[in-house]
């Protein structure tokens, strides 16, 4: 529905900016995107692709840590990421203090240092945060990838290298680029880091045009552009997926991979390899954030910061819920009735997680606006009173935001866990004499309960790092630890910034310790089963 | 009442009333027909089984009993009382019917006790208990009352699944494919252990494979399905010795045909001699048709008239089944003692001992 209301509004909007956005600033809003996700594609298949294969076919000291510290800067927003290496890299931080204490350079003009704060910078923090969703996927495309097929490859004469790049490559293909263009959603949906960076993409564009000039419309086209770009990536990724399942048809026997035995400098290599991603990615950042949270503590521990907390978590938790409610009654009536409609109506429905949340704002905030006007409208015309805002500019308009992105995630979960239950379950209940209601609520539910968990809590942590709509939907003086760690930051007060950073970044770790945990165990399940 | 297309009662007028009547119903697997016009009539206390190739329907069959599949056409009672028709279904809860599965589909998070009284809520706590002691006594599980389903063997799980679906004294009791999951031993012994057990209780069932030992051990009457529908309706025992079609030939055991012509209505001319039969084989003279020869219709005897060298041997313990091939060029399936062990290329002289000759007409050669 918001996507309708977008590509409507944007076409019946006001032609003039859009003449005039055509003419200035369009173009280099969409070739800076352009250059994003080309650079943030290129670094996250590196960075993703070479860590996936070293943990999974190569066995080094450490392998086993890395497999899951790899996962780490999953918990950290592009944006929060962003704030800690401009504080980590400027002229007065730790890096240059001791470059200059080193060489003895007085000012700025006695060197050259890069400037974080530029398009390169963004691409680098982005690939730094996303290369886990590449990791994630191209590892159990590895991992399920027949242990006979890359024997026989090493019958046939290929070595280590190049059965890596004839065999394990191509076949674990398609999971790899579903991790790219779910990283380049991510990507498009940013906007605290290009925003604080000074980098003009569409998202950018957008939040400036309505925010900053005002048009509503003007936002709209934009959004309509970026809309493009969105469906590009979902064709990219349902057609990954298709191609995923006919290349991954896991060999129902667990067979430990055949490993290749590392020793000395290869390992060492191995080593970086693996350790570099994390230590940028995850342990500098915190450390940077932890050092400033500490120095700022009495500064930014405020009521009114716990006030943000609370309200992060209320909307979020409430998000989650309403999230889980509408997929767990999506999920179980397909499975009762299976009908072509409801396929359909669920497809759409989880489209919304690639939908930026700066075009979502827009799609939500027109039809809620045009409610809110006709309502009040007719109000003032009967009744002579003013209903004012009843649905834009609420928390309704931000959690109904929340809920449309973050539902296929809600889905996609309930779904497979769901999945797992087979089918003889439901007959068995019903031949015991339980109604299909009863049977979900005796049967399902405790045998789903810990996919209803996890997928609660991705929900959840998703929602407390959800920048962009939460921004453009929110009412007046309201705010949360994303908009308020937004905030200070675009004011350059990063210390002030980094508690609620911080404090994002630790509940954004709790979905990564589930998920690794959840890898760990499917792996130990596969090995009961093979007995 | 109109009498049903296939009955399996010889004396329709001293039968008592069916328990399950399918009549004439056809059904639809996704888009597709799966079932045609099948009609099946199981009485009290019989153990019938549903055999055929995976896809013939034979399972869309068992659903649509249960009540998880409704009827483009037909119509199926239960005890009398209609359950299925034309746009109207009895639910599967409200039919007194009990289902075992393939994979067993014991609730997980249920102990043994709680699998078996998940059928008997609407009991007393006591009657409750009494009833799953009982059975579980019944099915030897006792010992295993408190322990959850992935910690018992797949026997076990078995026997679980047979006392949950037995507890709440089920009309009908419903099998798919129960004994797929289980090892070729266990298999067996199980498929006579349940039979023994819905015997001596008196236990209507309707089991569903596309095992044919599975179906020899359990039903009083086997169905053979192609198609969705039912081509053969007897006992085992007919099926194997007198196939109604070629196809229920082929399906049931081994064997080969052997072309020939009927040169008196009780006798045949093949390529490897004249073949008699005990009965009239109602056929006309000079028709082209084929002989089903089994493998136990071969007979190893050094005069015999067939000479043939061996091709394939395959060690079955008691015996060896050989695939020969005689001079003629005809392949022959033979299943000697293993005392008569040959290797690949000797010669063999082997005569055919066929009394009853199972005929069919040839379809004519693509």
């Amino acid at each position: 529905m918001p996507v309708i209301a977008v590509l409507l509004f944007a076409l019946g909007g006001s032609g003039d900016i859009w003449t005039h956005l055509v003419e200035t600033a369009l173009f280099g809003y969409v070739e800076t995107t352009l250059w994003l996700m080309l650079g943030v594609g290129v670094s996250v298949f590196i960075t993703g692709v070479s860590a996936a294969w070293l943990v999974t076919m190569c066995r080094f000291p450490g392998r086993k840590i890395f497999e899951w510290l790899l996962l780490l800067p999953l918990a950290i927003p592009a944006y929060v990421i962003a704030y800690a290496y401009t504080d980590f890299l400027e002229f007065a931080g730790p890096v240059q203090r001791s470059l200059r204490a080193a060489f003895g350079w007085e000012s700025m003009q006695d060197y050259w240092f890069p400037n974080i704060r530029s398009l390169g910078g963004a691409i680098l923090m982005m690939g730094l945060v996303l290369y886990p969703y590449v990791y994630l996927l191209a590892r159990s495309a590895f991992l399920e990838q027949s242990v006979n097929v890359l024997e026989a490859s090493r019958m046939l004469g290929r070595g280590p290298w190049r059965t890596f790049s004839t065999v394990s490559l191509p076949a674990a293909r398609p999971a790899i680029a579903v991790g790219v263009s779910l990283a380049l959603m991510e990507t498009l949906n940013d906007y605290g880091t290009v925003d604080f960076f000074a980098v003009y993409t569409m998202t950018a564009g957008l939040v400036d045009v309505w925010l900053g000039m005002g048009s509503l419309a003007g936002g709209a086209q934009i959004a309509t552009t970026m809309l493009v770009f969105v469906v590009l990536l979902i064709m990219l990724e349902r057609m990954s997926r298709r191609h995923q399942k006919l290349y991954q048809q896991a060999s129902s026997r667990y067979k430990p991979l055949p490993a290749y035995q590392l020793g000395g400098l290869k390992a060492g290599a191995a080593v970086t390899v693996c350790a570099l991603p994390v230590v940028a990615g995850f342990l500098i950042p915190v450390l940077v954030l932890a050092r400033l949270a500490f120095i700022y503590f009495d500064r930014s521990w405020t009521p009114d910061f716990q006030l943000y907390v609370f309200n992060s978590v209320a909307l979020s938790a409430a998000a989650a819920a309403i999230a889980l409610t509408i997929a767990l009654f999506v999920a179980y009536s397909r499975r009762l009735h299976g009908g072509k409609i409801l396929a359909f109506a669920t497809r759409v429905a989880t489209l919304g997680y690639a939908v930026p949340g700066a075009v979502l704002a827009v799609g939500i905030l027109v039809p809620f606006a045009a409610f809110d006007n006709t309502v009040d409208a007719l109000l003032r015309k009967y009744l002579g009173i003013s209903s004012g805002l009843l649905l834009s500019g609420t928390v309704a308009a931000v959690l109904f935001a929340y809920v449309v992105r973050f539902l296929a995630i809600a889905m996609g979960q309930v779904e497979s866990s769901l999945e797992k239950v087979s089918p003889s379950m439901d007959m068995a209940a019903r031949t015991l004499g339980y109604r299909a209601g009863q049977t979900l609520v005796r049967y399902h539910l405790p045998l789903i309960r810990g996919g209803m968990l996890t997928a609660a809590m991705i929900v959840f942590v998703d929602c407390m790092k959800e920048l962009p709509a939460t921004l453009l939907l929110r009412p007046f003086n309201f705010d949360t630890l994303a908009t308020h760690v937004y905030e200070f930051a675009s004011d350059e007060m990063l210390g002030e910034a980094s508690l609620g950073s911080l404090t994002i970044v630790g509940v954004g770790l709790i979905p990564v310790v589930l998920l690794s945990r959840m890898i760990s165990r499917t792996r130990q399940t596969l090995g009961a089963s093979a007995d | 009442m109109k009498s049903t297309l296939i009955t399996n009662s010889d004396d329709p007028l001293n039968a008592p009333r069916p328990l399950l009547e399918v009549r004439k119903i056809s059904c639809n697997y996704g888009l597709e027909r799966a079932v045609f016009d099948l009609s099946l009539t199981v009485h009290r206390g019989e153990q019938v089984c549903l055999l055929g190739p995976s896809g013939c329907g034979k399972t869309t069959v068992l659903r649509a009993i249960a009540g998880f599949h409704p009827l483009l056409t037909g119509e199926i009672c239960i005890n009398d009382q209609q359950v299925s028709a034309v746009g109207a279904m009895v639910p599967p809860e409200a039919r007194r019917v009990g289902m075992v599965f393939q994979d067993h589909a014991l609730f997980p998070h249920l102990s043994v006790r709680q699998n078996v009284a998940s059928g008997l809520r609407l009991f007393s706590a006591r009657e409750q208990k009494s009833a799953v002691d009982d059975m579980l006594d019944r099915m030897g599980l006792s010992r295993h009352a408190e322990k959850y389903p992935h910690e018992l063997s797949g026997g076990q799980q078995q026997r679980v699944a047979l006392a949950r679906a037995l507890a709440p004294k089920p009309l009908l009791l419903l099998m798919d494919e129960p004994f797929s999951n289980l090892d070729q031993e266990l298999r067996e012994h199980m498929g006579q252990e349940v039979s023994d057990m819905l015997k001596e209780n008196g236990i209507t069932c309707v089991m569903v494979t596309h095992d044919q030992n599975d179906a020899f051990a359990l039903g009083d009457h086997v169905a053979v399905m192609a198609d969705g529908a039912i081509i053969q309706w007897d006992t085992p025992y007919n099926l194997y010795h007198q196939p109604c079609t070629h196809f229920v030939a082929d399906f049931i055991g081994n064997g080969i045909f052997l072309a020939g012509i009927i040169s008196t209505p009780t006798r045949v001319a093949t390529s490897l001699g004249d073949l008699e039969s005990d009965t009239d084989l109602k056929m006309t003279v000079d028709a082209s048709i084929e002989v089903l020869i089994r493998p136990d219709d071969v007979v190893h005897d050094p005069d015999g008239p067939i000479r043939a060298k061996v091709e394939r041997r395959a060690f079955k313990g008691a015996q060896i089944m050989y695939t020969l091939r005689t001079a003629e060029g005809i392949t022959l399936l033979a299943l000697f003692p293993s005392h008569a062990n040959f290797e690949i290329s000797d010669e063999v002289s082997v005569r055919l001992a066929v009394d009853h000759l199972v005929v069919f007409e040839r379809e004519s050669e693509a």
